[in-house]
């Protein structure tokens, strides 16, 4: 039970990372970008902002915080990559709604078209 | 602010489609995502009335939301309050709306599910936030990183 609690409460940390990390318009941008051309340099990916370096390099920061990027080095290249699990997770909680009424949904529609039936035996 | 609307036509009158969602022994019969059973069930549908809902889903895991009748009135709109017991799923209250129709095959029932965020809005101090969500929603609902 323990376990699971804990896996529950990393859940949630995860999300409220990959949520805060979604708010920045900027981040978002990157995330597009990366979207349509994966695996840049970080001054390739720097390129179109209207801003420095180190500040993108902080956005960079809160998005691999977030599990939302992976950089890796080779020689003097960053190369920054796309990680797609902690969006599929957070999409996954938004849809949690739409998975729940869907299913009970189904379920009041047969069981209201049941009662109808019935109550259409009884002659009423 | 995020939220969720459902549209189903239903081969019942909008009396017995209403009985079948605000009462217990309705609730009862469909409260829940999968074929997992209803563990337990009370309504009070009245205004300031409360329900309870227990669930078990069929991967074992229970649940429970409960919350407050807002408006009722038989048999066209019933609007609700949801919280999760314990929170950890979605620690904030939302509310649930729902209205029937009659139609000819029967009912059309609109729910629509809203406030999805409140406490994520409250704690986050960023603003646009909710704003940004539904952008994101609707940016990787077309499939996008999936």
């Amino acid at each position: 039970m323990r376990i699971i609690l804990s896996h529950v409460v990393n859940y949630q940390e995860r999300l409220t990372r990959t949520f805060a990390a979604l708010v920045d318009p900027t981040r978002r941008a990157i995330l597009a970008r990366l979207e349509r051309k994966d695996g840049v340099s970080i001054s390739e990916l720097a390129e179109p902002f209207a801003i420095k370096l180190p500040a993108v390099m902080k956005h960079l920061d809160v998005l691999d915080g977030a599990g939302l990027v992976t950089r890796s080095k080779s020689g003097r290249t960053v190369t920054v990559r796309l990680r797609s699990q902690p969006m599929r997770e957070a999409v996954a909680w938004l849809r949690r709604y739409e998975h729940f009424w869907s299913g009970s949904l189904d379920r009041l529609a047969a069981y209201a078209a049941s009662q109808e039936t019935q109550a259409r035996n009884r002659g009423r | 602010m995020t939220s969720l609307t459902l549209v189903r036509r239903i081969r019942a009158r909008p009396q017995i489609v209403f009985d079948a969602v605000t009462t217990a022994e309705g609730i009862a019969q469909w409260w829940g995502p999968d074929a997992g059973p209803v563990l337990l069930s009370e309504s009070d549908p009245r205004v300031g009335g409360r329900y309870r809902v227990r669930f078990r889903m069929l991967g074992s895991t229970e649940h429970e939301s409960s919350g407050e009748f807002l408006e009722i009135r038989r048999p066209e709109r019933v609007v609700l309050s949801w919280r999760w017991k314990g929170g950890l799923e979605d620690p904030g209250e939302s509310r649930i709306e729902i209205t029937l129709r009659a139609v000819p095959e029967g009912t059309e029932l609109t729910l629509t599910h809203s406030r999805l965020h409140d406490e994520e809005t409250r704690s986050s101090h960023e603003k646009g936030w909710t704003g940004s969500l539904d952008k994101l929603e609707a940016h990787f609902a077309a499939g996008a990183l999936a």
